[in-house]
């Protein structure tokens, strides 16, 4: 197979798939690398109902027409890989995979998306699945009747925790600072629910079981002292952090490690775009990512017809 | 019916005939969810590395998945999926919620050795 591309992108999720399908389409060889599940977050997301032209579709559905679709138009899709090593400062990008497959293209688009922000106690790994759980829609059900944890104060949070009283006798919120970051309206709906508990400024610091998760140590973030309490269940919601460990250095990042564009996705190194989620920006949505992903495929394919006059030319001479 | 394109074991009987007729065996029992859907994607990609294994699912919330739901080293696990491993219809590991393809690469390399074809 050949391993050069006019454009690899980095990541299948909503942005990268939409760059997929449109580099595709536009006869511009691409082709995705992707860590994970194709579909990325989407694929997490038991409901969109906020995508339009499509009332209501499961986030694996969506996701899996995405796929289809770039995959018609010939982009070449390769998932659950890792990437070991990237040159992109070069005008030839190369990337290297976890089994020593070498891509190189004139361009990159990453689109590596975001993942859960984890506690980072003790224990979290061991009780992952045991008792810890980052889905409600998916493990709420075993906690039937159970007291639970739900650890975080955004929208994401306070929605789940309501959600998760349909089957727990207690849901006990746990947030680290003295008010929510969520809207009005999910706080007024869990403060009006009588199976919900708070405690505020405080965090775990401790997963504690033996088979399966049994209680935990909280901390309160002002006194620092710590309490134990027993649990049978904790479910996590503290927002995302950007899959950009891999660019550090690499490519211009902000404060939060965010990916630094300008209006048409393009990063401080020519022949390099981002779009999605782990670039910087404000509201992050299936349809953000796309539009996003939309600019970026355009720019690249801008770029790579440039690249293609320019090197014609030199040829020429 | 799980929408996956692996091996689907749809009642008990179908569960002892795949032990029975495998020495190793890996099943994903759970639900078409977020944290089920990457495992059987990563089954279905490594059914062509490990030809010496047989990857299956099954569903979750039917009657007769109880022989995965209650086996005793599924006891603690409270989070889909739950993985099954099994050499000479014995379990050898089981794992709770999601596990990456390098994840669940370490555990069949650990448990069977591999025959590629
Ligand atoms: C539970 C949940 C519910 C949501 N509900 C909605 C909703 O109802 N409506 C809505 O519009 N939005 C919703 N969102 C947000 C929406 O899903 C995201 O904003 C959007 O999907 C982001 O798309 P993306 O392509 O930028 O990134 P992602 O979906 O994160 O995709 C990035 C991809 O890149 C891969 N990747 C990461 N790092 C690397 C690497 N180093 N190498 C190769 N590949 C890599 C990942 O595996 C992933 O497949 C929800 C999100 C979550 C988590």
């Amino acid at each position: 197979m050949n391993n050069h591309f006019d454009v690899i992108v980095i990541g299948a999720g909503a942005a990268g798939l939409t760059a997929g399908i449109y580099l595709s389409r536009a006869k511009v060889s691409t082709l995705i690398l992707n860590e994970g599940a194709v579909g990325g977050q989407m694929v997490l997301t038991h409901e969109i109902a906020n995508y339009p032209g499509v009332e209501n579709i499961s986030g694996y559905e969506l996701a899996r027409i995405m796929k289809t679709q770039a995959q018609k138009f010939g982009c070449v899709i390769k998932s659950n890989l890792k990437i070991t090593s990237m040159t992109l400062e070069e005008k030839t990008k190369k990337i290297e995979v976890n089994n020593k497959d070498i891509y190189t293209s004139n361009a990159v688009i990453i689109a590596t998306g975001g993942k859960s922000r984890t506690i980072g106690a003790i224990g979290e790994d061991r009780f992952k699945g045991k008792g810890i759980s980052y889905c409600a829609t998916c493990d709420g059900d075993f906690f039937q009747d159970k007291e639970i944890i739900v650890v975080g104060g955004g929208n994401s949070a306070l929605e789940e925790a309501v959600s998760l009283t349909k089957y727990a006798s207690k849901v006990t919120v746990i947030h680290q600072f003295d008010h929510f970051q969520a809207l009005q309206h999910y706080v007024e709906e869990a403060e009006n629910n009588s199976k919900i508990d708070f405690i505020m400024e405080s965090k775990i610091v401790e997963f504690i079981g033996d088979e399966k998760l049994t209680s935990v140590k909280i901390q309160n973030v002002d006194t620092q002292e710590i309490t134990e309490k027993q649990i049978d269940g904790v479910f996590i919601f503290i927002g995302y952090v950007p899959n950009t460990e891999n660019l550090e250095g690499i490519v211009e990042l902000n404060q939060w490690k965010e990916i630094i564009v300008d209006k048409n996705m393009i990063t401080n190194i020519p022949g390099v775009f981002a779009a999605g989620d782990s670039i910087q920006k404000k509201y992050r949505q299936v349809t953000t990512a796309v539009a996003d992903g939309t600019v970026a495929a355009l720019s690249a394919s801008e770029y790579i017809n440039e690249f293609k006059k320019e090197l014609s030319l030199v040829n020429a001479v | 019916m799980l929408r996956t394109n692996l091996t689907h074991v749809l009642s008990k009987d179908d569960h002892a005939k795949l032990l029975q007729e495998n020495e190793n065996v890996m099943i994903c029992c759970g639900r078409m969810g977020p944290m089920c859907i990457p495992v059987y994607e990563s089954m279905e990609e490594l059914e062509n590395e490990y030809t010496n294994i047989k990857f299956a699912d099954m569903e979750f919330d039917t009657q007769d998945a109880e022989v995965i739901r209650n086996l005793p080293e599924c006891s603690s696990f409270r989070g889909l999926p739950f993985v099954v491993y099994y050499k000479n219809g014995k379990v050898v590991k089981a794992t709770s919620s999601i596990q990456s393809r390098d994840q669940i690469t370490e555990i069949l390399d650990e448990n069977f050795e591999k025959v590629s074809v």
